[in-house]
């Protein structure tokens, strides 16, 4: 077991919290930063397991047991190539939507919107082809689909 | 006389006569193309200043793989600082300059690293020893005198190549991609 | 044997790399794709064999011994899924290419498709041979990016969010793996498996407890667990159908392996494990329900996934030989039949022009091959004997039915979802393929790649997914042999022991 110092603590916590409240945001750039500022939380507990501060751990520069433990070193490393390369592609993706839906935000969930659009709560699952007509095509305005949804309803 | 081709193509290469808004344009080609999108975002500073250190950059990046069994370094990092100065050379020149400067596709590099990393290895599997395990090449070079080589040099360079492909094909789908579809669109950057 | 033991990984990384290199030649990504995974599947067969007859197969990278170096494993459990997956990746391959020659023509490479499909085999591959905690990270973090690419490439304004919706649920849950693994680390000093092992058993209980629960909401959000599985039928659907076929057969089952292996052999229990009974009945009947709402073909099916998920969870929460042996099984069940009804809905919804169960009808008159297509995977899904699903179901029970009253009320949930997915399936059946011949929908959108080129569809195409019907109708007929085989993985998975001397004892034994 490992004993960190409690200013260590605290800003791993920091940045767990501030990186979770950003990931809960809708827009990806948000959300980028997030993940950014949650890697380098998981990165400095990663050092912090690895204990506390000591010399290179390199053999005959210094005795081995002020060494550093090296392996969390190298896991953090991994981290950090791993984060910077997803970082990137969020970039990117975040960029795409932008050009191609005008915002980078996460949608509604398909069914949540579902059920909010559902005008009496009791409708039956199988209401024949009106009601499932709403969810083909969930871009389309809601005023529309609930016409689409009461031609159906005409029909059968 | 007509127009023949060679004429058509020396009065449409701009040079003259220089339009009088284009009088102070540098005439110098200090990065390899000359010529960038908007004569007026050229900065005469970073351009200079980029031409010196470019190859600085690149050659450093090459003393970090080399230096980096036994010292700070290594593929990683020398690829990033490789690829910072392509960074540079992207933010003085613009894509012009960045598409004359860089010939070979993105693809290539990336693919050709990662290649060469794998075949790393692989290779020792070939003489019994287990996958990626290294070993150390001494030799006597003439004038240098005994050199000694560790093999993980070869996956440090395949993991720089890789690293500096990335880089380039990040500067090409988020810069240049990216200035272009604003270009496309008609807004000014 | 050990270089065997570590081309299954490096094999497809080559492959991607020469496949980007030669990113201008179609014909030659095509090749180098084909043979590099029959080669996998040739080598899983053989790890597969060498594993069974002489116990795990160990190989340390670098010559490094393992609890300080990274070494690779294959025991029985890791062979055979890696086997099963490679034959669908090859699969489902094939049908790619072919789709992409339909759409795209014959001369048209890419430098993202072929190097991208590459490159999560190989992270599949490392992610079942892994015997390092940090090297499952990185495995699951190579297939999950060259996901992320997959399913964002090409697509159309109506699609990206759910991609991005995809990716910032795995990457949480990459960040909470990282998380968990800093605290193994900071309690262990080590982050090899079987070492892990040894030392996990001697903390203090909260700490194993906090250690194991990580774990589980890590895997349980990759894998689609309820509650954690709301993400999966957002995106899942969303994907080309190839690229669906892949994700709903591989990636959830890489992830509910890696739970396997590390509750198994990390932290061992003696009895069932309450809290994973209680989950595994939420996700069966979640799935299960939500697929009878759906009129989206895909999404339905990505429900089914979700409910079948809770019948390998059952296995892994009774925690004993017998029922790891069913989870195991139905696990190689569950990968080829999952990629199999998404190459079918692929095929339909290519044919139909419609992902909409409503705006389908006669397809069993109009392409009959189709319908038997759909019918045996499906049949196989709901468990009907005497298919591979029945098998695999019925080891389950039998292991539940043995174990005591907890774990025989959830084989009661067990028998009650199975029905439920029968029910939907037969819903499919009866919307698609009786009724009236409809005419296939004109293609409104052509850069969207789920729907593109109606009525496209060719012969080796059909080929692919009738190859998949013959491996899962291979489970079927080659049942009592492979019971067998899971039976000995379930006894070394609760044993621990043959799997941590392989590791540790590696050393001594070169």
């Amino acid at each position: 077991m490992i004993t960190i110092n409690v200013v260590m603590a605290l800003t791993v916590g920091v940045l767990y919290g501030v990186g979770f409240t950003l990931l809960l945001s809708r827009s990806l750039m948000r959300v980028l930063i997030g993940v950014v500022v949650l890697g380098h939380g998981t990165n400095l507990l990663l050092q912090l397991a690895g204990g506390p501060p000591g010399r290179p751990p390199i053999v005959g520069t210094a005795p081995p047991e002020s060494f550093a433990d090296p392996l969390p070193q190298a896991l953090a490393l991994t981290a950090i190539v791993i984060t910077f390369a997803l970082t990137t592609f969020l970039l990117a993706l975040g960029y795409r939507a932008f050009v191609l839906v005008g915002h980078d935000e996460v949608q509604d969930d398909v069914e949540d919107r579902r059920i909010a659009r559902q005008k009496v709560p009791s409708a039956p699952l199988e209401s024949g082809d009106g009601s499932d007509d709403a969810e083909q095509d969930l871009e389309r305005a809601d005023d529309e689909v609930e016409a689409e949804a009461a031609r159906g309803r005409d029909r059968s | 006389m007509t127009d023949g081709p060679g004429m058509t193509s020396r009065l449409n290469d701009g040079r003259d006569p220089v339009p009088f808004e284009e009088w102070d344009r540098p005439r110098g080609e200090w990065l390899l193309s000359g010529e960038c999108r908007r004569p007026g975002d050229r900065s005469l500073l970073l351009e200079m200043t980029t031409r010196a250190v470019f190859p600085t950059v690149l050659v450093f990046s090459l003393y970090l793989l080399l230096v980096g069994h036994y010292g700070p370094g290594g593929g990683f990092s020398a690829g990033l600082v490789a690829g910072l100065a392509f960074v540079l050379r992207y933010i003085a020149g613009g894509n012009a300059d960045f598409g004359a400067v860089v010939s070979p596709r993105a693809p290539v590099v990336i693919g050709s690293g990662l290649a060469v990393a794998l075949v790393t290895g692989l290779v020792p599997a070939a003489f019994g020893a287990p996958v990626l395990s290294t070993t150390k090449l001494a030799a006597d070079v003439p004038l240098f005198g005994p050199v000694e080589l560790q093999t993980s040099l070869f996956l440090d360079v395949g993991v720089y190549l890789l690293i500096v492909g990335v880089v380039l094909d990040l500067l090409r789908a988020l810069g240049d991609g990216i200035e272009r579809d604003m270009d496309d669109a008609g807004e000014a950057l | 044997m050990t270089t065997v033991l570590t081309l299954p990984v490096l094999l497809p990384m080559l492959g991607a790399a020469v496949t980007v290199v030669g990113s201008r030649s179609a014909a030659l990504q095509r090749v180098v794709g084909i043979v590099v995974l029959t080669a996998v599947a040739v080598l899983a067969a053989v790890l597969l064999v060498a594993a069974d007859e002489r116990g795990p197969v160990v190989a340390e990278l670098g010559g490094w011994a393992a609890p300080v170096g990274i070494a690779l494993v294959a025991d029985r459990l890791s062979a055979l899924l890696l086997l099963v997956s490679t034959l669908v990746t090859l699969a489902v391959l094939v049908y790619a290419i072919d789709q992409r020659i339909a759409d795209y023509g014959r001369g048209t490479a890419s430098t993202t498709f072929h190097p991208m499909y590459l490159m999560l085999c190989a992270g599949v591959s490392l992610a079942y041979l892994t015997g390092d905690l940090f090297t499952l990270f990185v495995a699951f973090e190579l297939m999950l990016t060259a996901s992320y690419v997959l399913i964002t490439r090409r697509t159309g304004a109506s699609r990206i969010p759910a991609g991005m919706t995809y990716v910032t649920v795995s990457l949480l849950s990459s960040l909470l793996f990282l998380t968990a693994i800093a605290l193994v680390y900071a309690a262990t000093g080590t982050v090899n498996l079987a070492d892990l092992a040894e030392r996990i058993g001697t903390l203090p209980g909260g700490v194993q407890s906090v250690l194991g629960l990580m774990l589980l909401v890590v895997f349980g959000i990759k894998a689609a667990i309820v509650p954690l599985h709301f993400w999966l039928p957002d995106s899942y659907p969303n994907a080309p159908g190839p690229v669906a076929a892949l994700f709903a057969g591989l990636l959830t089952k890489v992830s509910f392996y890696a739970l396997l292996r590390t509750e198994t052999l990390l932290f061992s229990r003696d009895k069932p494990w309450t809290l994973l009974l209680v989950l595994a009945v939420a996700t069966m009947l979640v799935g299960a329900l939500g697929a009878l709402v759906q009129n989206d073909l895909n999404r339905l099916l990505s429900f089914l996934l979700v409910s079948h998920i809770g019948f390998m969870l059952f296995g892994l929460a009774v925690f004993d030989a017998a029922a790891l042996s069913g989870a195991a099984l139905y696990a190689a069940h569950h990968i080829t039949v999952l990629a199999t009804l998404f190459l079918v809905s692929g095929l339909i919804t290519r044919r139909t022009g419609t992902v909409s169960l409503d705006e389908m009808g006669g397809l069993a008159r109009s392409s009959p091959g189709l319908a038997v297509l759909f019918a045996i995977p499906a049949m196989t899904l709901a468990g009907i004997p005497p298919t591979a699903g029945f098998v695999a179901k019925l080891a389950l029970l039998q292991a539940g039915a043995a174990a005591g009253l907890g774990p025989q009320v959830v084989a009661g949930v067990v028998i009650l979802a199975s029905l439920l997915t029968l029910y939907a399936l037969v819903r499919v059946w009866v919307r698609v393929f009786w009724g009236k011949p409809r005419p296939p929908r004109p293609d409104e959108d052509p850069t969207d790649e789920v729907l593109v080129g109606t009525a496209r569809t060719s012969m080796p195409m059909y080929a692919a997914t009738a190859g998949l019907v013959a491996v899962s109708l291979a489970i079927a007929v080659f049942a009592g042999p492979l019971t067998v085989l899971t039976g000995r993985a379930g006894v070394d998975l609760i044993d621990r022991t043959p799997y941590v001397d392989a590791v540790l004892g590696a050393q001594e034994g070169r």
